[in-house]
C-alpha cells in the first residue's frame, strides 16, 4: 500500500475515531451532570409545587348556644370545656345543609361526608369561637381546610380508582366534592399557612406548615452568624498575618483542614456528648443546633477569609507599616476592610451550607414534634433554649410519615429550602461581582 | 424588681465595668498630659481600649474556666464551685482589671502595645477553638466508646457478622454488615462519580470553549450546593421507585424501593462536583509547554491527555477521588432515606442494606439510655467512621503534597 499525505490510512482513521470518541465521552459526562440536575429539579417541582396550594371549603356554620355554652354566661373557662369533638358535628351539619341547599344528593354516608372536612377545622372553629364568644347563637361563614384526600383529588393525586381502595375516603365523597367545587363552595388557592403554620399530626397533612421550622432555622442562623463570623475571621487573621512558623500553627492548620472534611454526623455526636450530656444545654434547642452548626461552618469561613486576606497585595501592608502603623494597625485598618467583601461572600456561603445541614441536627433531638412557636428568650429555657425544629429536619420528618399527603409537603418544603439557598448564593455571587477588586 | 436582676446580671456588670474602664482610662490619660497629647507615649484612645480589653478578656477567661470546672464537678457528682462563686470570681477579676488599667494610664505607659497584646491573645484563643473542636470530638467519642467496650467485647463488635440490637439486652452488635453496606454504597457512588466527574473535568479543561465553560462549570457546582436532604428525598420519591419498577423487578432481583443501588446512584450525582472541581484545578495547573510538546510530536489531543496530562495531574486526581470517598463514607441523609435500615451482608445491589451512619442515627434518636450498649455502640460506630475518614483525608493530603510535580 502506498502511503500518501492525501489519503488517510487506517491507523490515522483509528486514531481520529478514538479522538472523537474521547471527546464524546467528555461531552456525555457533562450531559449526565446536566441531566441529573434537570431530573432532580423537575422531580422536586412536580411533586412539590402543589403543596403551596390548598383546598378549602367555605361553610356557613350555625353556632347553637345549647351545644357550645349551656350556661349562657359566655365564660371562656366554661366554654373551653367543649372540646373539638363538640364542634365536629356543627361542621358536618353545615356541610350537609350546604349540599341540601345546592341540591346535591349522594349515596355517601354522613360519616364519609363529615370526613371531607379536615380534623384541623374543628380546632380552627373552636379557637375562633373562644376568641369571640359573641359569635355563639349566630352563623359564621368560615373557610375551613378540606381533608387531605379531597385536597389530593383536586391536585390529581387521588383518583376515583385509588379512592375505591382507600378506607379514608370513597368515590362518592369525591363526586360530592366535585359537585361542591362546581358550585364554588370548594376552592383551591395559594396557601400562606404552609409557610407560617406549625407542624400537624400524622392524620392531617393538609394542616402541616413550616412556621416553627423556619423560625428554628432562623434562630440557628443567628447563633451561627454571631459566633462563627468573629471567631472565623479572628482565626484566619492570626494564621495568615501573625502566626509564627511553629508547631502550634502547624497543628491548627492541620486541624482546620481536617475539620472541613469530617463527616457532618460526627459533629452531631460531638453536640450530643458535649453540649447536651456534658454541658447540660436543652435538647432540641436552637442554641445547641446553632453551636454544632457553628463548629461545622468555621472551617468554611476560615478558608474563605484566608483566601480574601491573601488576595490583598503586600504593598498595602508595606505602605501602612512604612508610615509607622503597627502590624496590628496595618491589618485592622487596611487589610481587613479590603478583604471584607471576600469574607462576606465566604460567610454567606458558609451559612447556606449550615442552613441545609440535617444529619447532626437529628442527633441533638431536633426531630421532635414541635407545635409551639419557640420564643427567642424565656426565663426558664434561656436564650434560644426552647425546643424547635429546623427546615431540613422538618423535611426528613415528613418523609417518615405514612400519609402520602406528606410527600407533597416534604417536596414543597424542599422547594422553600432551595429558594432560601438560591437567594443566599445569588447575593454572595452579586457581592463578589460588585466588590471584587483585582490588583 | 426585674430591672435590678438585669442590672446586676453578670454580662451587664462586666460590660459596664469595661466601659467604665474605657472612659476612665481615656480621661486619666488626657488629664495626665494636660491637653498636650504629644507628651503621652500612646494616644488616649489606646489607653481606653487597653482598659476595655483588660476587663473583658480576663473576665471571659475566668468565666469559661470556672464554668468548666463547675461542670466537670457536677458530672462527677461533687459540688466544687457554686454559681455565686463564679459570679463573684468573674466580678472581682473584672474589677481588678478595670482598676489596674485605669491606674496604669500615665504619661509613659505604652498603652497601644498593651492593648495589641490583648487582641493578639484573643486571636490565638479563637484559633485554638479548631484544636478544641477536634479534641472534643475525639475525647467525647473515645470516652463513650470505652464505656461501650467495657460492656461489650471488642472482638464481637469488629468481627461479628450479625447486627440485631435489642433494647431488652442481649443484642448482637457486629459492625461487619454495616461496614459492608457503607463500602458497597460508596463503591457504587464512586463508580458513577469518578468517570463522570473526571471526564467532565477533562472536557471543561481541554475541549470546552470559554463560553461553554462559563456555563457548565457553575452548573456542576450547583450540585455541590444542594443539601443532602434534597438528594435523600430525590432518592426516596423518584430514583427508588424507578429502580424497583424498571430494574429490580424485571430482573427478578427484589422488590424493595430502598436499595444500595438507589442510594449509591444518588450519592454518585452528589459527588460529581467533588471529583470534577479538584481534578479541573490540577489539570489546569499542568503547564501548557507539556501539551505543546506532545502535540508537536504528532499526538492527537486525546492521546496528549491520556499519556501526558493525566499522568502529570494524577496526584491531584487521586486526592480528589479519596476526598470524594471520604464524603461517601460519611454521608448520612441519602442513605437514611435511600438505602434502607436492614443490616444485611448481600451482593445484590437492589437489596436494602444499611450503613454505619444510618445506624448512628437510629441508635441515637428517640429514647436513648446512655448506660446501655445499644446506645453506646453509636459512639464506637462514630469513632470507627471518624478514623476511616481521617485516614482517607490524611492520605489524600499526603499524596497531593508528596507526589505533586513541580513545574518551574
Amino acid at each position: 500500500m502506498t502511503s500518501s499525505l492525501l489519503t488517510t490510512d487506517s491507523r490515522t482513521k483509528r486514531r481520529n475515531a478514538a479522538e472523537a470518541r474521547f471527546r464524546a465521552y467528555g461531552l456525555a459526562a457533562i450531559g449526565i451532570a446536566a441531566l441529573a440536575i434537570v431530573i432532580l429539579l423537575t422531580s422536586v417541582l412536580t411533586s412539590g409545587l402543589s403543596g403551596f396550594r390548598q383546598t378549602y371549603i367555605t361553610l356557613e356554620i350555625a353556632l347553637p348556644e345549647a351545644k357550645l355554652d349551656k350556661s349562657g354566661a359566655r365564660d371562656p373557662a366554661v366554654m373551653a370545656k367543649v372540646t373539638t369533638i363538640g364542634y365536629t358535628p356543627l361542621l358536618r351539619d353545615a356541610l350537609l345543609a350546604k349540599m341540601a341547599d345546592l341540591g346535591i344528593s349522594t349515596t355517601a354516608s354522613d360519616k364519609d361526608i363529615a370526613g371531607m372536612i379536615s380534623k384541623e377545622a374543628a380546632a380552627t372553629l373552636r379557637d375562633l369561637v373562644l376568641a369571640n364568644p359573641d359569635l355563639i347563637g349566630g352563623t359564621v361563614t368560615l373557610e375551613v381546610l378540606a381533608e387531605g384526600r379531597i385536597d389530593g383529588y383536586f391536585k390529581s393525586r387521588v383518583t376515583m380508582e385509588s379512592a375505591a381502595l382507600d378506607s379514608n375516603t370513597s368515590p362518592e365523597a369525591l363526586q360530592v366534592a366535585q359537585a361542591l367545587a362546581d358550585a364554588g363552595v370548594i376552592s383551591t388557592h395559594f396557601n400562606w399557612a404552609f409557610l407560617t403554620a406549625p407542624d400537624a399530626s400524622d392524620q392531617r397533612p393538609e394542616a402541616a406548615g413550616l412556621g416553627v421550622a423556619i423560625l428554628g432555622s432562623l434562630y440557628m442562623m443567628a447563633v451561627v452568624l454571631v459566633l462563627s463570623l468573629p471567631i472565623g475571621v479572628a482565626t484566619a487573621i492570626y494564621l495568615e498575618e501573625f502566626a509564627p512558623k511553629n508547631r502550634l500553627s502547624d497543628l491548627i492548620e492541620v486541624n482546620i483542614a481536617n475539620l472541613a472534611a469530617v463527616p457532618s454526623i460526627v459533629f452531631g455526636i460531638l453536640g450530643l456528648a458535649i453540649f447536651i450530656n456534658f454541658a447540660g444545654l436543652n435538647q432540641s434547642s436552637p442554641l445547641v443546633g446553632g453551636l454544632v452548626l457553628t463548629l461545622m461552618t468555621l472551617p468554611t469561613i476560615i478558608i474563605a477569609t484566608r483566601a480574601a486576606l491573601k488576595a490583598v497585595p503586600p504593598s498595602i501592608r508595606d505602605a501602612a507599616l512604612g508610615v509607622g502603623a503597627s502590624k496590628m494597625q496595618s491589618v485592622f485598618h487596611h487589610v481587613l476592610p479590603l478583604a471584607a467583601p471576600g469574607i462576606l461572600t465566604g460567610t454567606i456561603i458558609g451559612l447556606a451550607q449550615a442552613l441545609g445541614e440535617t444529619a447532626p441536627l437529628l442527633l441533638i433531638g431536633m426531630v421532635a414534634f414541635v407545635r409551639e412557636y419557640p420564643a427567642a428568650y424565656t426565663e426558664g429555657a434561656g436564650l434560644f433554649g426552647e425546643a424547635a425544629t429546623a427546615l431540613p429536619v422538618q423535611i426528613f420528618n415528613w418523609t417518615q410519615r405514612a400519609d402520602p399527603g406528606f410527600v407533597e409537603r416534604a417536596s414543597a418544603a424542599v422547594i422553600t429550602l432551595l429558594l432560601f439557598l438560591a437567594v443566599m448564593n445569588t447575593v454572595a455571587v452579586l457581592l463578589r461581582r460588585r466588590f471584587e477588586r483585582r490588583w | 424588681m426585674w430591672i435590678f436582676d438585669v442590672l446586676f446580671s453578670l454580662p451587664v456588670l462586666v460590660i459596664g465595668l469595661a466601659l467604665a474602664g474605657l472612659f476612665g482610662a481615656t480621661a486619666r490619660a488626657k488629664l495626665a498630659c494636660a491637653g498636650d497629647v504629644r507628651r503621652l507615649a500612646a494616644l488616649p484612645r489606646a489607653h481606653g481600649s487597653n482598659a476595655f480589653f483588660s476587663v473583658m478578656v480576663p473576665a471571659l477567661a475566668v468565666f469559661l474556666l470556672l464554668s468548666l470546672v463547675r461542670l466537670i464537678g457536677d458530672r462527677q457528682g461533687a459540688a466544687t464551685i457554686s454559681a455565686s462563686t463564679v459570679y463573684w470570681g468573674v466580678l472581682v477579676v473584672a474589677l481588678l482589671g478595670c482598676a489596674g488599667a485605669v491606674l496604669r494610664s500615665s504619661l509613659g505607659f505604652r498603652a497601644r502595645l498593651a492593648s495589641e497584646a490583648w487582641i493578639r491573645a484573643l486571636l490565638i484563643a479563637a484559633s485554638s477553638i479548631a484544636i478544641a473542636t477536634t479534641a472534643g470530638i475525639v475525647l467525647s467519642m473515645v470516652f463513650e466508646a470505652t464505656q461501650f467496650f467495657g460492656q461489650y467485647a471488642w472482638q464481637d463488635f469488629f468481627f461479628s457478622t450479625e447486627w440485631s440490637p435489642n433494647f431488652r439486652g442481649n443484642s448482637s452488635l457486629g459492625i461487619l454488615p454495616l461496614l459492608w453496606g457503607t463500602l458497597y454504597v460508596s463503591a457504587i457512588a464512586l463508580a458513577f462519580a469518578v468517570p463522570v466527574g473526571l471526564f467532565a473535568a477533562i472536557y471543561l479543561a481541554e475541549y470546552a470553549s470559554p463560553r461553554m465553560r462559563s456555563i457548565a462549570k457553575p452548573m456542576i457546582e450547583v450540585l455541590a450546593g444542594i443539601p443532602t436532604i434534597v438528594y435523600g428525598l430525590f432518592a426516596l420519591i423518584t430514583v427508588g421507585p424507578l429502580m424497583r419498577d424498571y430494574f429490580a423487578q424485571p430482573m427478578g432481583l427484589g422488590d424493595s424501593a430502598s436499595s444500595i443501588m438507589t442510594a449509591g446512584l444518588v450519592m454518585g450525582i452528589m459527588l460529581i462536583p467533588f471529583v470534577s472541581s479538584l481534578s479541573d484545578d490540577t489539570i489546569n495547573a499542568v503547564p501548557q509547554a507539556m501539551r505543546d510538546g506532545s502535540l508537536g510530536l504528532g499526538a492527537t489531543k486525546s492521546e496528549t491527555i491520556r499519556q501526558v496530562i493525566i499522568p502529570a495531574a494524577l496526584p491531584g486526581i487521586v486526592g480528589a477521588i479519596l476526598l470524594a470517598a471520604s464524603r461517601a463514607i460519611g454521608e448520612t441523609m441519602i442513605v437514611v432515606l435511600g438505602a434502607g435500615t436492614a443490616a444485611r451482608l448481600s451482593l445484590n445491589p437492589f437489596e436494602a442494606m444499611t450503613t454505619i451512619t444510618v445506624k448512628i442515627v437510629s441508635q441515637l434518636t428517640g429514647d436513648t439510655d446512655f448506660a446501655s450498649p445499644e446506645t453506646l455502640v453509636a459512639f464506637a460506630l462514630g469513632l470507627t467512621l471518624f478514623t476511616f475518614t481521617l485516614c482517607l483525608n490524611v492520605l489524600a493530603l499526603v499524596i497531593v503534597r508528596k507526589y505533586r510535580e513541580q513545574y518551574e
